[in-house]
């Protein structure tokens, strides 16, 4: 109780350390983020569009979710070096595949009849994808992004042992900051983590279609019994 | 003699053999092949078979406690939410600052890591563990029933064989999960692979924490491998039905 008290008392005393340190967090997850987004999704609703290459869309996460994140980065060490760029590459692939699968199963498992209907309208596969396609396919597409920001956001946390900065700099540093520092450190990771899953839960029920909303809450629990492997990724590190 | 004296023992220099290396490691180039083989057996063997006993560790006695928790919730409904919402809370929190958090209460350990580690397997495990005994069909336990067969026999004959391939998939998410934040554990004097990473990078000797990172990726790709194979043979079934 004393640590927590102690670890609250730190905080308050240091707001300017934990702001920086916030934003040099969040530059590098949102940074590796945008990066793993523009790759995965473009390339996930594209091969989910042709309903091609489903084994490599679908299996690519599995790899992703068993690659060690720490053995990623410090892979990314040895070849790219120590700083940001390092820490970026790792976090990218960790994020995308998560991304692409989600992009490619949201697109493939659009309902058929849809699509046919739109095609029987007379829409180029151009306006199938953007009209028909992708609105009924956001919400699960949506999941995935919310799923890897979390996990990049927490595993940025590792980015220090790259000398990538964040938060992660007052957790490994007991010597500096003592161990209510790391508490706090730790305290202030965990609120972070959570707040950005909070936050992508509200973004993601307003960029769901409305007449969607009830209907994508039990699609993602039929999802769960049917195959229980994609909905959830590896926890973040 | 000197030079006899500088082996590349535990604990020794970490660029050992100085004067005598090969240039690869005296340039530190990203791997050296040959120093990785000399030094397998005295300094990544032993973190290697140490990784995969605190993961058969934590997946184990995580699968205990998942699978009581499951066969309450499976027949007492009320305490899934908040069995599940606690074990959600844990999955969120970021592994080092879990660790770190650890630490202050039980000390640097390796208890400390494998509460940790149990904690981090428990909602998949649970998850699907329950998924898959609910999913077993209406009609399956209504013959069991009408044959006669009492309550525990229902269970260990017809619920827990065609609930195997969810549990069985959820064994493979938390093994894989685990491996990987068993690296991190390290940090907290765990042991494992994540030992010679967090090694290497304090010393800056590219070789030792590229090849612990390269072990730690292949034992995760192998123990995900070797899963999938045990899942098909347990379930030979589960594949027909999805090819149908």
């Amino acid at each position: 109780m004393q640590t927590l008290i102690n670890a609250f008392s730190f905080f308050g005393h240091h707001l300017d350390l934990f702001r920086d340190k916030t934003i040099a967090h969040l530059a590098i997850s949102f940074a590796s983020i945008g990066v793993a987004l523009a790759i995965a999704i473009p390339l996930g609703v594209w091969l989910g569009h042709l309903h091609r290459g489903s084994f490599f869309a679908i299996n690519v996460s599995n790899i992703g979710r068993a690659l060690p994140s720490l053995a990623v980065i410090s892979i990314a060490i040895g070849i790219v070096g120590i700083g940001f760029a390092n820490t970026m590459v790792a976090l990218v692939i960790l994020a995308a595949p998560v991304m692409l699968t989600n992009a490619y199963v949201a697109v493939d498992q659009v309902d058929t009849n849809a699509v046919q209907a739109a095609r029987a309208m007379g829409m180029r596969p151009w306006q199938v994808l953007m009209r028909v396609e992708l609105p009924l396919a956001v919400p699960l597409i949506f999941a995935g992004i919310r799923t890897a920001t979390v996990y990049v956001v927490a595993t940025a946390t590792l980015a220090t042992f790259a000398g990538g900065g964040g938060l992660g700099d007052i957790i490994v540093n007991e010597a500096t900051y003592g161990s209510a520092g790391v508490v706090a450190g730790a305290l202030a990771i965990t609120v972070l983590a959570f707040a950005i899953d909070g936050l992508l839960a509200v973004v993601q029920r307003a960029v769901t279609p409305r007449p969607l909303r009830h209907l994508a809450r039990r699609a993602s629990a039929a999802a769960t019994v049917r195959e229980p492997l994609p909905p959830l990724p590896a926890p973040p590190q | 003699m000197i030079s006899g004296l500088i082996t590349p023992a535990a604990g020794g220099p970490v660029i050992p053999t100085f004067g005598k290396s090969s240039t690869c490691v005296v340039q530190n180039h990203q791997f050296c092949m040959s120093w990785f083989l000399d030094n397998f057996s005295s300094r990544f063997q032993p973190r290697l078979l140490e990784h995969i006993e605190l993961t058969a560790i934590a997946v184990g006695v995580g699968m205990v406690i998942a699978f009581a928790a499951a066969l309450l919730a499976h027949t007492q409904s009320w305490f899934e939410t908040p069995f599940s919402l606690l074990a959600a809370f844990f999955y969120t929190i970021p592994a080092l600052a879990f660790f770190e958090v650890m630490v202050q209460v039980t000390g640097i350990n390796r208890l400390t890591a494998e509460i940790a580690l149990v904690s981090y397997t428990l909602l998949i495990l649970f998850r699907n563990t329950l998924t898959g005994l609910r999913a077993v069909p209406d009609d399956a336990l209504q013959a069991a029933e009408a044959m006669g067969l009492t309550r525990r026999q229902t269970l260990t004959r017809v619920e827990l064989p065609l609930a195997l391939p969810p549990i069985m998939a959820g064994i493979r998410i938390a093994t894989v999960t685990t491996i990987s934040l068993t690296t991190v554990a390290a940090y907290i004097g765990a042991g494992g692979l994540g030992e010679p990473i967090f090694d290497g990078i304090q010393t800056g000797f590219k070789t030792e924490f590229v090849a612990a990172g390269f072990l730690a990726v292949a034992l995760a790709l192998v123990a995900d491998g070797l899963l999938v194979i045990v899942q098909r043979l347990l379930t030979p079934w589960a594949r027909r039905v999805r090819r149908a």
